[in-house]
């Protein structure tokens, strides 16, 4: 194997998988994989969903043992591990769905179930010796809250500083982050990047698992790579890059993005229009933005800057509290999300599985749903009339199930996706708002949805979407409206895209 | 029907056959009259519930709505002198405002069903007592109503009328909830009322329309329980029905998180209910045990069914393993 880093390469391998196998009845989730981590080293783990990174945490977690192959963890061999002797070694998770209790406070969740006691029958909490425990913990991972913070009012970033906090005080020598970025903004990111910097500084090994590969390059001593349960590669760390990954990963290489036309594209007529509008998040802060027709309008800024809050008032989610909205040169007053939907405003929520579909519906109910009266009789729904528009989208979206009778919460994320897609899409939208639309999704589905996108806007629709992602932001867009605060900071333009642009803009700068 | 409405039809068969062997008067007609009255009373308020449940809400007041519609209907038409289609009508258009004040205070002033209708099952219990200054209310000497009487308490070929009126609202509601546009939506707002509503439905006006069904079906058995009873003594009338109410829709596989749940379910858990009761009284088990044996079987029931529901999981998923096994051999 090719170590740059010769003084990891001295080392012997904190932990070492050889020749695992794991299949479930019918399924090879792990075939013949090998890999191994020494102390003090960063692995970034990349695969399309399905390629086996969940069984391969399944097995490190001892959650589930392997059939065949050997696990070695400081040096003692082993069929498979139990939980207990997962955490006894010191192998700790950090989820990309957060364990946390976010009614306590951070010292509280950090030492759940160990908390220091006081003398006494009454086994009361002492609480200034927890805050001292938990003090070193919070400077490791370089914290800028308090441990009697409560959880529920950190951001994203600071509660998975949280979850390491908690890793390292059970003393972790393997701290696994499980797609830790993949709700994160910018400058979130580079906060949790460092983190991890640090962690490898003090010895303790990393498993990063990510669809973000910019970060992989960034901070990944060697990149395993797996493939329908395989081993496809792995990339030392002066081969890591973009494009080295990505063939590992689909066995091919994509094609370059496909670059929108770089020649300014002609502005469309304007269809949705924000004038001075002011959302409950950010009552003193009055909005003007306008998407055209045929384009798409990334919307990108830091979470918490009022995008998504800015995208419910559009759909009639969330009031407006001043100014107004205007569709097509017509005022556009929305009291509910309903009349959003009867003037041709969709949107694709940010939190799919609590907004976006219903999961214990099947695919042609959550595609019938927003426009039932028109799969109806007298008000009797017509299921044949259902399940042609829903097979007509799962043939056009290339949606992957069974049939459209299937439960959408058996789904992969990206076809669920296409199941939120493909309920707007059965309509006419005229505006289409998409929230981190391509959150959790593999690389595949992601590409299918930047070209429905792109079609959507080439056939005339208003195109506004929201994402942390800046290779999307940049990628997809046509034109970029960055916020900043509740605010639009800066609108750019094709020739003035750039990540350095829209950081500037996004943290309240000027942009060059 | 399905599989679940199927074995609770199966346990109404073996519990009737088993008290119809240790007694058989369980078959005499009258009794089977009777017994079928009540289910059609119990089961008109039990539908109306499970509207209500199917949003993820509860209406705890329709035993003090049935106790003070009941007063106020003898009330119009014995003393008061109105005609009873009209007092009918207004009966029914007050469990429509009862019904409408509950989902408003729900949907638009965001309380919670179980302490709104906590309250209102105070509220109207204590309304009709003083109504009546904790009188009863009942019919003079000789006072009657052929046509009101017949329509209620009345038989048609042996069968009680009120259970004839079950069947036809059943009909009815079995559309409504399991063939409209509005049942889809009453099943989509149980499952997940964020994603409803993210979906372009008007989930407050659905689920009001929900209380103001259930107020309407309410008014309407308070009519039918009037005319069962003939006298009403408000402080003790109508009480638990709530409970009897929400027993049937749990028993019938309604989830009180909401989304789940048939129409055939709740009306075989009120027969089943009834049965029980029925069975009390028949096998001479000292009637103060009535509840504990409801509350019992009530219990026996739900954990056989979410035992079933956990058995039946798990095939399914190495049936589902077995699938992909050969799948994976095909390709």
């Amino acid at each position: 194997m090719n170590y740059s880093d010769t003084s990891i390469a001295a080392t012997t391998p904190f932990l070492s998988l050889e020749n695992v196998r794991k299949t479930y009845p019918g399924v090879v989730a792990l075939d013949g994989f090998s890999m191994e981590v020494r102390p003090g080293e960063v692995i970034g783990l990349v695969g399309e969903n399905g390629a086996g990174k969940s069984t391969l945490m399944k097995i490190l977690g001892g959650v589930t043992t392997p059939d065949t192959g050997t696990i070695t963890v400081d040096g003692a061999a082993r069929k498979g591990l139990t939980v207990e002797a997962s955490l006894g070694s010191g192998i700790a998770f950090v989820h990309q769905e957060l364990n946390l209790f976010d009614n306590l406070d951070v010292a509280a969740n950090i030492f759940f179930g160990r908390e220091p006691l006081r003398a006494g029958p009454l086994r009361l909490v002492d609480r200034s010796k927890l805050r001292e425990m938990v003090a070193p913990l919070l400077k490791r991972v370089g914290a800028n809250f308090s441990a009697d913070t409560q959880v529920a009012d950190l951001s994203l970033a600071q509660q998975q500083m949280v979850e390491i906090a908690k890793a390292l005080s059970i003393k972790a020598r393997l701290v696994i982050l499980d797609e830790p970025t993949s709700s994160l903004p910018i400058a979130e990111t580079d906060k949790l990047l460092d983190v991890i910097k640090a962690l490898k500084a003090d010895g303790i090994s990393v498993i990063f698992i990510s669809h973000r590969l910019h970060e992989i390059e960034r901070v990944a001593d060697r990149v395993v790579v797996l493939r329908d349960g395989m081993l496809a590669g792995t990339l030392g760390k002066r081969d890591v890059n973009h494009d080295q990954m990505v063939k590992l990963m689909i066995g091919r290489m994509l094609k370059e993005r496909e670059k929108a036309s770089e020649a300014a594209r002609a502005p469309g007529a304007v269809a949705l229009s924000a004038k001075a509008v002011r959302t409950p998040t950010y009552p003193g802060r009055p909005v003007d933005l306008d998407v055209q027709h045929g384009e798409i309008l990334g919307l990108a800024g830091l979470v918490g800057s009022g995008r998504t809050e800015l995208a419910r008032v559009f759909f009639g989610i969330d009031s407006c509290l001043g100014g107004t909205l205007e569709l097509d040169g017509r005022p556009l007053a929305l009291a509910s999300a309903a009349d959003a939907v009867a003037h041709g405003i969709f949107l694709v929520p940010e939190d799919r599985k609590l907004t976006g579909i219903l999961l214990d519906l099947s695919i042609a109910q959550n595609i019938s749903l927003p426009n039932l009266p028109a799969h109806a009789k007298r008000s009797l729904v017509s299921a044949s009339a259902e399940t042609a528009t829903a097979e007509t989208q799962k043939k056009n979206l290339g949606i992957k199930a069974p049939s459209v009778q299937t439960r959408t919460g058996t789904l992969s994320g990206g076809n669920q996706q296409k199941v939120v897609l493909g309920k707007w899409l059965a309509m006419n939208p005229k505006v289409m708002i998409l929230d981190e639309p391509t959150r959790g999704i593999d690389i595949g589905a992601k590409a299918e949805i930047y070209g429905l996108m792109r079609a959507l806007a080439d056939a005339g629709v208003a195109v506004l979407m929201i994402s942390s992602d800046m290779e999307e932001v940049i990628g997809v867009s046509d034109r970029i409206a960055v916020m900043h605060e509740g605010q639009i900071s800066g609108i750019l333009d094709k020739d003035q895209f750039s990540q350095e642009n829209v950081l500037l803009l996004a943290v309240g700068k000027p942009a060059n | 029907m399905n599989k679940k409405d199927l074995g609770l039809l199966i346990l109404i068969l073996v519990v009737g056959a088993i008290v119809a062997i240790i007694n058989p008067r369980f078959l005499l007609p009258i009794n089977l009259a009777n017994t079928s009255n009540l289910i059609g009373l119990f089961g008109i308020l039990s539908i109306g519930q499970a509207f209500v449940i199917i949003t993820g809400g509860i209406e705890l007041s329709v035993g003090s709505v049935v106790a003070l519609l009941g007063t106020l209907f003898i009330d119009f038409i014995a003393v008061r002198g109105m005609g009873w289609p009209i007092a009918f009508v207004l009966i029914l258009v007050l469990g429509a405002v009862i019904g409408l004040a509950h989902g408003w205070l729900i949907t638009r002033l965001k309380l919670q069903p179980f302490v709104v209708t906590l309250c209102g099952l105070l509220i109207y219990r204590g309304v009709a007592r003083f109504y009546t200054a904790d009188g009863t209310a009942g019919f003079a000497f000789g006072q009657n109503f052929p046509d009101l009487e017949f329509l209620t308490a009345g038989r048609s070929w042996g069968v009680p009328n009120s259970f004839f009126a079950l069947i036809v609202i059943a009909i009815v509601m079995w559309v409504v909830l399991h063939r409209s546009v509005f049942g889809r939506y009453l099943y989509a707002i149980g499952k997940n009322e964020e994603a409803a509503k993210y979906s372009g439905i008007r989930t407050g006006r659905v689920v009001m329309a929900a209380y103001v069904i259930c107020g309407v079906l309410t008014a309407l058995s308070a009519i039918y329980f009037a005319m069962y009873t003939r006298s009403i003594s408000p402080a003790s009338h109508g009480q638990f029905y709530e409970l009897y109410a929400i027993a049937a829709a749990v028993l019938g596989g309604f989830s009180l998180r909401g989304g789940e749940g048939s129409l055939i379910g709740v009306i075989l858990g009120t027969v089943l209910l009834q049965e029980l009761q029925n069975l009390v009284n028949l096998l001479g088990i000292p009637s103060s045990l009535n509840f504990a044996v409801m509350g019992g079987v009530i219990l026996i029931g739900v954990l056989v069914d979410q035992q079933w529901g956990v058995f039946r999981a798990r095939r399914r998923m190495v049936d589902a393993a077995r699938k992909g096994a050969v799948g994976a051999a095909a390709e």
